[in-house]
């Protein structure tokens, strides 16, 4: 029970998706999940034991590491792929929906269950919607709490019990920055995906409806 | 036997559910276990080490540390988990013992048995009626008492859903009052909070479907005891069989109206 449970989720998803959706689909999966379990878990898995202050005083180290990671990138980033994966079940839950009722009363109410139009359009546009404000929110958040996306090799405390200004050293600073940066750039790559696909849905549904009221004043 | 053990067992329970059970496990898996799993037992994997005392006196840490955890954080959200989960195998249960029942009925060649085979009553869903609904909404309230139960002994253990950055100890063998130093408490504040507004947010959902399962069993007594009162049966089956006609005409209707539309 881990990322193997996301991954299941995601393949679900893909069944009632764009094409576009398919390949944000396939961007999430290998190029965040992926990147996330095979590389970046073990970057930052002994950062608190790695984190040394120039000082003996029991408690500064415990203290400045708090003080200069609160929540640390690696969990930000965790929730980050969760958050971002569940809108994508409200459609999963609207198409369960729809052909439950097309089971309750026997009949096929629906041309195709799983086909986006109707409700299931706006479900999936509201979907899209939330994914892409959750990726901004959580770029906007390790923005905010690490005063942008740069790891300084050295930090300096002077919180107590600390006895004075004491110098603190951040483990590998230059390959989480790295990793940082590609966090960035996928989660880009996503909202930019996310607003093509909302474009696109627009555009196509709207040019249909045109199209059919114009038809139908002609007649 | 792991989580996902418990994901087999529960995605059996999930077909029997209403709409709201099926989001109440959702949110179950997705913001708890994944999140225990994932995230928070490596924000408290290394709660141990990572305590430290301002003293040389051996002994002394290890005395404070368990004196301020007497069980950790983790370990509680674990028994949660599986304490809320445990209810959902009542259900499980009673289904189970109906099929057998029903595979006991079609291989005694009982004619009032429906089912053509035996697979058919192995995919059958039963409806939330009868014996089951008992089962169903008194599996619903055990859950909201352990939900509360855990969440109070949260609270009570830790005084509150904050961890200091600083706790003084003075148990035996520490020579005096010593600063000791958590790993980590921003961290850990975060996802207890996270942790206890999904508990909340799961409270809720089971609310609502206790409300919404005694809402349907009163609205269905009164309808049987209003429909007792008036004409003969027979007569009112045609009338409620017409009705649904019209009812599902007029659905089908709607629906490939507003499919056309968009």
């Amino acid at each position: 029970m881990s990322w193997a449970f996301l991954r299941d989720l995601l393949s679900g998803v893909n069944k009632y998706s764009t094409g576009i959706g398919r390949i944000w689909v396939a961007v999430v999966f290998m190029f965040r999940l992926l990147v996330y379990v095979a590389a970046a878990e073990n970057i930052w898995k002994h950062e608190h034991d790695e984190f040394e202050c120039n000082i003996k005083q029991p408690g500064c180290e415990n203290v400045c590491f708090d003080h200069f990671f609160p929540v640390s990138h690696i969990r930000l980033w965790a929730l980050q792929l969760i958050m971002v994966s569940t809108p994508s079940l409200l459609v999963v839950f609207h198409v369960a929906y729809r052909e439950n009722r097309e089971k309750h009363h026997n009949q096929k109410l629906y041309r195709n269950p799983g086909k986006i139009d109707g409700g299931l359009l706006y479900t999936y546009l509201i979907s899209l919607i939330l994914k892409t404000g959750l990726e901004i929110v959580f770029l906007v958040l390790f923005y905010k709490l690490y005063n942008g996306f740069k790891i300084p090799h050295l930090v300096k405390c002077d919180i107590k019990p600390c006895p004075s200004t004491v110098d603190c050293y951040i483990s590998k600073p230059t390959e989480k920055m790295i990793f940082l940066y590609f966090l960035v750039a996928t989660s880009c790559l996503c909202i930019v995906l996310n607003l093509s696909e909302l474009s696109y849905l627009i555009f196509k549904y709207s040019i249909k409806c045109y199209l059919k009221r114009h038809m139908k004043k002609q007649q | 036997m792991d989580w996902g053990a418990l994901h087999t067992i529960l995605g059996g329970v999930n077909k029997h559910s209403t709409s709201i059970g099926k989001i109440w496990l959702t949110v179950l898996f997705i913001f708890r276990i994944m999140i225990l799993v994932v995230a928070a037992e490596r924000v408290w994997g290394d709660e141990q080490d990572d305590f430290v005392c301002n003293t040389l006196q051996p002994g002394c840490r290890n005395v404070c540390y368990d004196h301020f955890f007497p069980i950790s954080h983790i370990r509680l959200w674990a028994l949660q988990l599986i304490f809320v989960s445990t209810p959902a195998l009542l259900v499980a249960m009673h289904v189970a013992y109906r099929r057998h029942e029903k595979k006991r009925q079609f291989r005694k060649g009982d004619q009032k048995c429906e089912f053509k085979d035996i697979e058919e009553i192995r995919k059958q869903r039963f409806r939330i009626e009868g014996s089951l609904w008992w089962t169903y909404t008194s599996s619903i309230f055990f859950r909201i008492v352990f939900e509360a139960v855990f969440m109070y002994a949260f609270y009570f253990m830790y005084d509150g859903f904050r961890m200091p950055r600083l706790m003084k100890c003075n148990a035996w063998p520490c020579p005096n009052t010593v600063d000791c130093f958590v790993s980590r408490p921003t961290e850990k504040t975060v996802f207890t909070i996270f942790m206890i507004a999904v508990s909340s947010i799961c409270i809720l959902l089971n609310v609502a479907e206790l409300c919404y399962l005694l809402t349907k069993f009163f609205l269905r007594r009164s309808k049987k005891a209003g429909n007792s009162k008036q004409q003969p049966n027979h007569e009112n089956k045609e009338e409620t069989k017409q009705n649904e006609m019209n009812e599902l005409i007029s659905d089908s209707c709607q629906n490939t109206v507003i499919g056309f539309s968009s």
